[in-house]
């Protein structure tokens, strides 16, 4: 009997390794950025999400719109106000045959906030949250006050076993030791800063993608990832920089695929220095802070040609953005829509302003973070200067930009006057961004972290505070689209300007789904 | 070619007397040559250019308000949208005129590049005159740092300095001036200790003129020429170095685009088609660097056919 | 010998801790890498967690201080962004850049000392004066725009090379290399002539000068008149006297080689520890920045230590003493 079992488990190896020669397809990405771990819970950023999402799955899991769907739980309820259940999908085994319990559960939610030296943790979506463990598939997540996303801060921590994971430390995932998930792929092979290979998990409970072998390969300069496709040296790349878009169409060996993003770039002002550091009287002397008043701000709304920026710097490739969110997505307001171009209405509203002469202002922006960012800042300032501010343009490096655009002050406040960023929303609806960018900035409660123009109004703080106790899914969407039409519609308390559109370059036959969470995952490649 | 040659020398001597003097039989040496003849003319263009720049460039590249973005990308000898304006060798994704962008590019591309050599000459100069003319203990241990970072590579040590400093103009020039001084540290050195041993500074030891006076007026004069030919190749290597590091995105802000930074900035448009926006700047930033190469050169084997690079 | 040996290292040692000191500082001041790594949907507490997990609260020199401390005991720290050692991310990745930068210099003297021999031998040649016209080019053109160019007309434009990358590895004693197979060998190509083309230039002008000079030494002169074959001359006498120059400058260079990788490296996108650097001091990953710069300090300052002793083996008139650190 014995014997006989074990011969079955060789012929079907060998079934399996026959089948598996017979469809090997293997499967090049080229990635924009390196990943910096294959642990799952040590670098909360996309990159790392996006790959460690083929090895690992959560209990909820996010489609390529950002829609919630089940993953690792097949159903989740809000049982009362303050406690959510999670029903765990039944016979998933980890990736060395291991069942998937409600302990792996437990076990992970310890660990996830507190991998050692983690430079952006995950303890930011499991604070606050006791995981109780009620049968072996069932798990019930306690909160003190309703959470109404719930849903969103699970599908955003992987599951890792428990029996791999005690004790493990980072680098034994990334030796491959511990890196052990129920995801579609398994781990084979991890080279810093050159390669990382996954093989399909034959066993995997969902449906199987397409691939029997990854590669990815990291690169980061546009230029050289295109070369790297034309070349043939990889399938697919991710972040195709928008001018290379026109002459690609053309290539009848290629294919694109497009989606737009979750990520809206945005000019944030100052609105809380009474003199602020970047604006200056046209004589260069001391005035104060006209971008206080809301007048200005929309002026400058006003004297951004939207269209052009669309058409002439991103070569069409983004969609002209009146707020936080492209259509499609949760909390959204259908009143809003892009501020249209009118420079003399820009004029009357300075002059109206008492600032008709117009003044001296810099714009900081990054100038390697977002799609063109530093070709945006550029035009932005041309823009205003046309309307008689005259506008300086200062790009600079992410790595010097963020730090004092966020904390560059002294007391920690923001260094800047007038700044381009960006915002995609994780969470994928809008309670991300408003929380993040147009709350009061509290710092012991947590709001505003990301508000660097520290727009405040005590009506919109209101209107998100209740939004985000609100399990109600009709009345959150009320009181998120509200807060967005006072906050930006009334106040002007950031200028949106555009949502990124994202495109895939693939062999021809080669197709991707473009996700809004911009990220690339083989298991959203397919062949036509 | 010979008939400006002469014309040339001639000018140049024009008020001295018709005497075989060192600096006319320098000038004659020089301009055998057709190659460096033809370096030098073009040398002496691109300077005109760095220097007249704002005067000759069709367009302010840095001034918002006549840059537009509604002309990005044009092709060479199109059109603006408004009809004032033909860019010759095209435009860049903001809209500004190549050739113009070139132009206030090569100035400050040159202007990096001279103002660093002409500090670390300054600063090799003293140092190298003080190690050679006092020699000693003094001699030991200025050498022993110029060796020690002459053991390292330019690139290196310009990396850490703006790992350090963080970018910006100064930042680089700083940088460029810390990898170059040893250069001329050592040069004038050597060059100064061969002069030392000579009768006429005896003599004016023997005079009891100041060290000053004698480092200065005597010493320095006569190591002159080995200087200037280290200092014209060494300047090239600045602006190369410039260029390298602006592509690495280390080096100047993008508000101030030397050569190498439209370069970069142009790279991206590479594979697109839109060739103009970094072959032109490439071209310009290579005649730049072989014109003062070329020059240097035929310097070295006039001035000093046995030194070193 | 011995002494000079012991005093060398000593002068190093101090040259390494004022380097440390330097760069730890300077980083220092620059900034931090938080909000480059951070997810931006932290708050402010996650901010100041993140910062205190790294360490980076305490004034500069309190970390300067346990960075010492732990660097006497073989620890550099790990680096901010992949919380690996920093030693160890930068040893995995040295093996590719010295494959680079060896590569470079084989192809820098296999075609440039030929071309450097045939300038000095034939200097008025038309052929002579187009290699020479070369090695200005060579010498002009910016590491970075010749790489670009290679990638645009070999990987794209002819499709004969893979553009970017390093090729299929096979383990030789115990380390990585990529020499051995055919795609290694096919990823190889490119960098490695995009490296070595600044060398080349210096090689042929150092193998001209040398030729020229020693074809006018006696016994060249002196073999010829016995009626050597002309081809022997230049193949034994010549190619043996200016091989000396040309290996002390090689050996010279050949930290220089490794160094300018970097610019290789970045365009390349190989997977060498110069594109590390880069990296690193874009994300002002300072425990990376501060080990990769410890580790190639220490590399020069041995090459150069092994280059002055080889020279006093090979030339008995240089006596260590008088060569300067």
């Amino acid at each position: 009997m014995k014997i006989l079992k074990h011969v079955t488990t060789v012929v079907a190896a060998l079934l399996l390794a026959v089948a598996g020669a017979a469809s090997a397809k293997n499967l090049t990405i080229g990635l924009a950025s390196e990943p910096t771990a294959i642990d799952p819970h040590f670098h909360n950023l996309t990159p790392n999400n996006s790959l460690l999402g083929h090895l690992f799955n959560a209990l909820v899991l996010q489609d390529e719109n950002q829609n919630l769907i089940p993953g690792l739980a097949v159903s989740w309820r809000a049982i009362d106000d303050t406690t959510w259940e999670f029903k765990l999908r039944q016979g998933v085994k980890f990736h060395d045959g291991s069942p998937f319990t409600a302990d792996d559960v437990i076990f992970t939610f310890g660990r996830a906030p507190d991998v050692e030296g983690s430079p952006s943790s995950f303890g930011i979506y499991t604070k606050g949250k006791e995981v109780v463990k009620i049968d072996d598939h069932t798990i019930h997540i306690k909160t003190e006050r309703p959470y109404p996303l719930m849903p969103n801060d699970v599908s955003t921590i992987m599951i890792i076993s428990e029996e791999k994971g005690r004790g493990a430390k980072t680098p034994d995932y990334n030796s491959g030791k511990a890196a052990v998930g129920t995801g579609p792929f398994k781990f084979v092979e991890y080279v810093p800063g050159d390669r990382i290979v996954f093989e399909r998990n034959e066993s995997y409970w969902g449906s199987k993608p397409e691939w029997t072998r990854v590669t990815f390969k990291s690169i980061k300069s546009g230029p050289s990832r295109v070369a790297a496709l034309l070349a043939g040296d990889v399938d697919i790349i991710e972040q195709t920089p928008t001018v290379d878009i026109e002459r690609l169409k053309k290539d009848p060996k290629l294919s694109l695929s497009q989606g737009i993003s979750n990520r809206v770039i945005y000019l944030h002002m100052d609105q809380f220095r009474e003199e602020s550091p970047f604006v200056k009287a046209k004589d260069g002397g001391k005035m104060k802070n006209p971008l206080l008043d809301a007048r200005v701000r929309r002026a400058i709304s006003k004297a951004v040609h939207r269209d052009a920026i669309v058409d002439r710097v991103m070569e069409g490739i983004a969609v002209k953005a009146g707020q936080l969110l492209p259509e499609g997505f949760f909390g959204r307001s259908p009143k809003l829509s892009p501020e249209p171009y009118d420079p003399a209405g820009a004029k009357a509203l300075l002059a109206e302003a008492g600032v008709g002469d117009g003044f001296k202002l810099t714009i900081h922006g990054p100038n390697d973070r977002y799609i063109n960012d530093a070709k945006i800042a550029e035009a932005v300032g041309q823009m205003l200067t046309r309307i008689g501010i005259d506008t300086e343009v200062v790009t600079m490096p992410r790595s010097v930009y963020f730090k004092r655009a966020s904390r560059g002050a002294e007391g920690g406040q923001p260094e800047f006057s007038f700044i381009l960023v960006g915002w995609g929303s994780g969470t994928g609806e809008a309670s991300s961004p408003l929380k993040s960018l147009l709350h009061t900035y509290d710092k012991e409660r947590g709001f505003g972290p990301s508000n660097r123009g520290r727009h405040s109004d005590p009506e919109v703080d209101r209107l998100i505070e209740d939004a985000l106790a609100t399990v109600n899914d009709a009345k959150r969407q009320d009181l998120l689209a509200k807060a967005t039409e006072l906050a930006i519609g009334r106040n002007q308390g950031i200028i949106p300007l555009h949502y990124q559109v994202n495109t895939w370059a693939a062999k021809k036959g080669i197709k991707y789904r473009a996700r809004t969470d911009e990220r690339t995952v083989a298991y959203g490649v397919y062949t036509e | 070619m010979s008939a400006t040659t002469d014309h040339l020398a001639a000018s140049a001597l024009s008020s001295q007397a018709r005497v075989e003097t060192p600096f006319r039989r320098f000038v004659s040496d020089f301009f055998e040559s057709k190659v460096a003849t033809g370096a030098c003319v073009m040398l002496s263009v691109i300077i005109f250019i760095a220097l007249f720049a704002p005067l000759i460039s069709p367009q302010n590249p840095y001034d918002l308000a006549v840059v537009d973005v509604m002309n990005a990308r044009l092709e060479p000898g199109e059109q603006s949208w408004s009809g004032d304006l033909t860019f010759v060798l095209g435009s860049d994704g903001a809209g500004r005129d190549m050739l113009s962008a070139i132009f206030y590019g090569l100035r400050i591309s040159l202007s990096v590049g001279v103002m660093s050599g002409i500090i670390a000459m300054i600063i090799g100069m003293v140092v190298g005159l003080m190690a050679a003319y006092f020699g000693g203990r003094t001699d030991t241990v200025i050498m022993r740092i110029v060796d020690l970072q002459l053991s390292f590579p330019a690139i290196l040590i310009a990396l850490v300095l703006i790992a350090i400093l963080g970018k910006g103009v100064d930042k680089v020039i700083i940088a460029l001036v810390t990898v170059q001084w040893a250069y001329y540290a050592r040069t004038v050195r050597g060059s100064a200790l061969v002069e030392r041993r000579k009768e006429y500074i005896e003599a004016a030891t023997c005079l009891a003129l100041s060290h000053r006076r004698i480092v200065f007026r005597h010493l320095l004069p006569n190591c002159l020429p080995p200087m200037i030919v280290v200092g014209t190749l060494q300047t090239a290597h600045a602006i190369s170095l410039e260029a390298t590091l602006s592509f690495l995105g280390l080096g100047l802000p993008q508000t101030e685009p030397s050569l190498g930074l439209l370069i970069a900035n142009g790279f991206e448009y590479m594979l697109s088609g839109k060739y103009w926006i970094s072959f032109f700047p490439g071209i310009a930033l290579l005649v730049t660097i072989v014109t003062i190469n070329l020059v240097g050169d035929q310097l070295r084997d006039v001035l000093n056919p046995r030194l070193e690079r | 010998m011995s002494v000079f040996i012991i005093r060398r290292l000593l002068q190093a040692l101090v040259v390494i801790f004022l380097m440390s000191l330097i760069v730890f500082a300077g980083i220092n001041i620059v900034g931090d890498p938080v909000d480059l790594l951070i997810s931006p949907e932290a708050d402010q507490a996650e901010i100041e967690a993140t910062i205190r997990r790294l360490g980076l609260d305490r004034p500069w020199h309190e970390q300067y201080g346990y960075f010492l401390l732990n660097a006497f005991k073989g620890d550099l720290g790990n680096s901010f962004i992949f919380a690996e050692p920093a030693l160890k991310l930068i040893l995995q990745r040295m093996p590719a850049t010295l494959e680079l930068a060896f590569a470079a210099m084989l192809i820098a003297v296999v075609f440039g000392i030929p071309l450097g021999m045939y300038a000095g031998l034939k200097p008025d040649s038309t052929t002579s004066k187009t290699i020479m016209a070369g090695s200005i080019l060579g010498f002009s053109l910016p590491t970075f725009w010749v790489g670009l160019m290679l990638i645009m007309v070999f990987a794209v434009m002819l499709g004969w090379l893979p553009s970017t990358g390093r090729g299929d590895t096979t383990e030789l004693l115990g380390i990585q290399v990529s020499f051995l197979t055919w795609d290694g060998i096919q990823h190889l190509i490119l960098p490695a002539f995009n490296l070595a083309l600044f060398k080349m230039s210096l090689v042929i002008r150092l193998a001209r000068a040398g030729t020229k000079e020693v074809a006018l030494q006696d016994y060249i002169k002196f073999a010829r008149a016995k009626g050597l074959s002309s081809r022997r001359v230049v193949l034994v006498h010549v190619a043996k006297n200016i091989m000396i120059p040309v290996v002390t400058v090689l050996g010279l260079e050949l930290g220089g080689v490794i160094a300018f990788a970097v610019v290789t490296e970045t365009v390349f996108a190989w997977p060498g520890m110069g594109k590390l650097l880069i990296d690193s001091i874009q994300l002002l990953d300072r425990p990376v920045v501060v080990a990769y710069l410890l580790i190639t300090v220490f590399m020069f300052i041995l090459i150069n230590l092994v280059v002055d002793i080889l020279y006093s083996i090979l030339d008995p008139r240089v006596r260590l003493k008088d060569v300067k650190a």
